[in-house]
């Protein structure tokens, strides 16, 4: 990445300046690709952009960022990404 | 304008610092899709500063430079200015401010910026309250909203900025909402396209700040349009013309739901409904709507 060599406090651009943002998700949005009709709705509305959307317009989801909102659940016309609890983390 | 046709490329990074269920960032990232990457934001004390996220990185692919509180419109200026001695026309400088920074405390440099026709965009992202620090009352917050400062419902009534910035003539003025990514994503390419000051208007339904679940933020946001509370129009050289489903409303095609539809569903007007129903602060949100569509009736409908 080019640098700038100027005076002020500057920063640069990172993906996941706070880190994972995953960690934060309570429920998970689990998506079930055969009642997907690829309108693009959870994509567009997806605050995080965590929603991935690939060449032939099929969706995926980032869990290493998504932080677990549920726009896209609610979005969803047919009802193709449902809200799970994520599991206890192990220690 | 489809869903499909929208850009894939992302200038938000993933990975930032805002709540889950944050319109700011719905609003930015369709902002951002329709700009581009040869742009220039101006960013003043919002929560978008937070978003940003902790130096030394940031989250914006863009260049993005933070001011203070009041000084959103006249830092554009500057950049402005500075781009047209170095003849470089082809960036656009957009400044994008809270609620809070426009209609309170940045209104006399925005004010200013449109009175001197600065060749820049200002967009306002609405979410009613200074969330930011903690949901405190702004000018933008509707009549019986609770803030922390305004524990037992606000007791004023908020002001129409779009009537304000109307009243400066400027080529292009709007008000869309993060619920309609088309209506938004074609009005930013409308104001790209034009020369002189613009104004936009973005309505963004606050989870934390106006108590609903996080899901639910596009959802309200689409409430608030079928309830008349806000309304999508566009005004370029004094022309003005209503979008969707507020044209749909102002011409008397489809019955406008009452409002309280929408507050029932946000926690911030609750103590209207418990412990029993305040039918007069209820009635007087409600004519406040109907007076406000009265008015664009009479001066907006040709007869």
């Amino acid at each position: 990445m080019k640098k700038y060599p100027v005076e002020t406090s500057l920063s640069y651009p990172k993906l996941g300046a706070m880190g994972k943002t995953g960690s934060w998700r309570v429920f998970k949005p689990i998506l079930d690709k055969k009642k997907c009709v690829k309108c693009l709705r959870c994509w567009i509305f997806c605050p995080e952009g965590s929603i991935r959307r690939e060449k032939d317009d099929s969706v995926n989801i980032d869990y290493d960022f998504c932080k677990g909102c549920g726009v896209c659940a609610n979005e969803c016309n047919v009802k193709a990404i449902i809200m799970e609890r994520e599991e206890a983390k192990k220690k | 304008m489809a869903l499909k046709d929208f850009p894939l490329d992302e200038c938000l990074l993933q990975g930032n610092a805002s709540c889950p269920g944050c319109p700011a960032t719905i609003g930015l990232r369709l902002v951002l899709k329709a700009l581009g990457r040869k742009t220039i934001m101006v960013v003043p004390a919002c929560c978008t500063a937070v978003i940003e996220s902790l130096y030394p990185h940031t989250s914006f692919d863009v260049p993005v430079m933070n001011i203070a509180f009041e000084a959103a419109a006249a830092g554009a200026s500057g950049v402005e200015a500075a781009l047209r001695q170095q003849g470089r026309t082809d960036i656009t400088v957009v400044a994008w401010a809270g609620d809070g920074g426009t209609y309170d405390i940045g209104i006399q440099a925005l004010s200013g910026a449109l009175e001197r026709g600065t060749n820049f965009i200002y967009i306002c992202y609405n979410n009613q309250i200074y969330s930011n620090t903690g949901i405190q009352r702004s000018g933008a917050t509707p009549f019986a909203a609770w803030t922390t400062t305004t524990v037992g419902g606000k007791t004023e009534f908020r002001k129409e900025m779009g009537e304000i910035i109307l009243a400066h003539h400027i080529p292009y003025a709007a008000q869309t909402c993060i619920s309609y990514p088309e209506d938004l994503y074609c009005k930013i390419k409308k104001a790209m396209s034009i020369k002189g000051p613009k104004y936009i208007e973005i309505l963004a339904p606050c989870p934390p700040g106006w108590r609903f679940s996080m899901d639910k933020t596009v959802e309200m946001g689409r409430m608030a349009v079928d309830t008349g509370a806000w309304s999508l129009w566009e005004c370029e050289n004094d022309v003005m013309t209503f979008n969707g489903k507020s044209k749909l409303i102002l011409e008397k095609k489809v019955e406008r739901k009452p409002v309280e539809d929408w507050i029932k569903y946000q926690g911030r007007f609750s103590h209207l409904f418990k412990p029993e129903r305040d039918e007069k602060r209820l009635k007087a949100i409600q004519e406040h709507v109907d007076l406000l569509w009265e008015r664009y009736r009479k001066c907006y409908v040709k007869i």
